[in-house]
């Protein structure tokens, strides 16, 4: 009798550290694979940054591969700024939407709302690519500015604004929700209205969340290609102002990073090649910058209390 | 017995459907402490919580009948400004994420007080009235956080204190603490309460009869309503309980 539980108790312990190497084995899988794109991506790029040079590729802003000219300068402009026009106009949206389903929708909307938000997630970049070409570009093209043909910054901002919203909002709604309802009821029993208790107490607590979610939806803008080439006009230049107000640049046609890439890279060969590597190589860094500057800005805010 | 501070009448609560509180009618005198003994259930903790309205946050509670801070209607009374006079004590420790000045400041801050030298002053008044002053005035700024479970029950005191109520109610403000912790806000409770009306909800028959001066006793009848069974002076209910279910609950024989 001993003999059989001992035997099952033997069992159990090897099942047990069988399942903590598949365990080991699959994390370490999904680590190596993204060490091998990355390591893969920077040595395609290696003869980019060889003969072109980091300072010529990052701050050129002539991309002509017929003569051999990569600067990138000009997408990484039309990257950033797509991005900012895309922060600025979702991200209102989109932390009101979490805090009107975390705060202040009863339950009953919450479960119509929410789960619409979600299903946002769900629909394909290039259907809101599709959606931007029909129904936003005409829209900009009535703004009465010189050379305004509708496809741009503006138009490209418009559509990942609204592409980025469910992620923001679902994360930043799972912050608020997960501060402790104890906060809450301390500060309305020391008579704070529900507005004060959501401005100076639950929102500050869920501080690290949400800025979690508006980094994820940063590094989701800077990602997206295919609605961007199909909304942003592609053309290879530097945005600017098409009047003396600098906000009509938003109107200028523009190139993504992303966009650069799969534009051009099944005809690329040989350097220009390369030069798309390299692309993403930049595209890479601008995340992990983004990243960075996240987990400071969140060290910096702890410190504080 | 003088006027009382606050007064229930008739005061029945419900969830829905459900009575969860029949028709109590109570008043709380002035300058003690009053504690609401009873097994769980009985809705002690609801009942400490119509006093300041925070039933309301739940949906589908609805109230019948009256109750009065100071001869006046609390429900005709702006919710905020019976919450400044009416505070709250939680049984967990519930001090926000902040420094511990930031915590006892928040009240006032939202109250519109800004200047700095009065609202330190406060602070320090608040705190060494919640004897916890010399444990922390170093470091202010220290997060509330990292005190301990005593001391941030004692932040939530001087918290509710820094709005200068006039009744202070306390659910089971010593049932996550240790012995020791315990001993502190109970001997704290008898500095308070000459300055203070306390409502103190306890589990605990021996923290009843040692800290309160009068103690009412709930219980629920067969349709799990609470009932108010009996008030008095705590000396009277617990040596010579007029109801038999009073004396079985205190010589625990249920509950």
């Amino acid at each position: 009798m001993t003999g059989t539980v001992s035997a099952r108790g033997r069992m159990k312990r090897l099942t047990d550290s069988a399942m903590g190497l598949v365990l080991l084995g699959s994390a370490l899988v999904s680590v190596t694979i993204v060490l091998l794109i990355g390591l893969f991506t920077l040595k395609e790029a290696l003869p980019a940054f060889r003969d072109i040079g980091l300072v010529r590729l990052l701050t050129g802003t002539e991309w002509r591969p017929g003569q051999d000219l990569y600067g990138l300068f000009a997408m990484i402009a039309g990257s950033v700024l797509v991005t900012l026009g895309a922060i600025v106009l979702g991200l209102p949206l989109a932390l009101g939407c979490a805090v009107f389903l975390a705060e202040v929708a009863p339950a009953w909307v919450r479960a119509v709302v929410k789960p619409s938000i979600e299903l946002l997630a769900g629909i394909p970049s290039v259907v809101f690519g599709l959606f931007g070409m029909v129904v936003l570009v005409p829209m900009v093209r009535g703004i009465d500015v010189p050379g305004n043909a509708g496809f741009g910054l503006l138009s490209a901002s418009m559509v990942l604004a609204v592409m980025i919203l469910p992620t923001i909002a679902s994360v930043a709604e799972v912050a608020l929700r997960s501060v402790p309802e104890e906060y809450r009821q301390g500060s309305l029993a020391l008579g704070a209205t529900r507005w004060e208790t959501l401005r100076r107490v639950t929102v500050p607590a869920a501080r690290s969340g949400m800025l979690a979610a508006v980094v994820l939806g940063l590094g989701r803008a800077l990602g997206e290609t295919i609605a961007m080439i199909m909304v942003i006009g592609n053309a290879v230049m530097m945005p600017e102002a098409a009047t003396s107000n600098p906000l009509t640049i938003f109107l200028s046609r523009a190139r993504t990073l992303t966009g650069n890439i799969a534009v051009e890279i099944n005809y690329a060969t040989g350097l220009h090649a390369a030069a798309l590597f390299a692309t993403g190589v930049v595209l890479f860094v601008l995340i992990m910058i983004v990243n960075a500057s996240a987990r400071a800005l969140l060290a910096s805010g702890m410190r504080r209390g | 017995m003088p006027e009382p501070r606050m007064r229930t009448i008739d005061y029945c609560l419900y969830y829905g459907g459900f009575r969860a509180l029949n028709s109590i009618s109570m008043d709380i005198p002035p300058n003690m402490i009053t504690a609401i003994i009873g097994p769980s259930g009985c809705g002690k903790s609801t009942f400490l919580r119509s006093f300041n309205r925070m039933n309301e946050l739940i949906p589908g509670v609805r109230v019948t009948g009256k109750v009065l801070l100071d001869g006046e209607d609390i429900f005709s009374l702006d919710v905020v400004s019976l919450r400044r006079k009416v505070g709250m004590v939680f049984q967990r420790p519930n001090p926000f994420p902040k420094s511990i000045f930031d915590n006892v400041a928040y009240g006032p801050r939202i109250h519109g007080l800004r200047k700095g030298d009065s609202l330190a002053a406060l602070v320090e008044r608040s705190l060494k009235a919640a004897a916890l002053w010399d444990e922390v005035k170093d470091d202010l700024q220290k997060s509330a956080l990292s005190l301990s479970g005593g001391q941030q029950q004692r932040l939530c005191i001087a918290r509710a204190l820094a709005v200068e109520p006039e009744v202070i109610l306390m659910d089971e403000p010593a049932s996550a603490l240790d012995p020791i912790a315990t001993l502190k806000i109970e001997e704290l409770l008898q500095t308070l309460k000459e300055n203070y009306t306390i409502v103190i909800v306890t589990h605990n028959m021996q923290q009843a009869a040692r800290v309160s001066d009068f103690t009412a006793f709930l219980l629920m009848d067969e349709s799990r309503a609470g009932n108010l069974v009996e008030f008095g002076p705590t000396k009277q209910i617990f040596t010579t309980p007029r109801d038999s279910r009073t004396e079985d609950y205190i010589s625990g024989r249920f509950g």
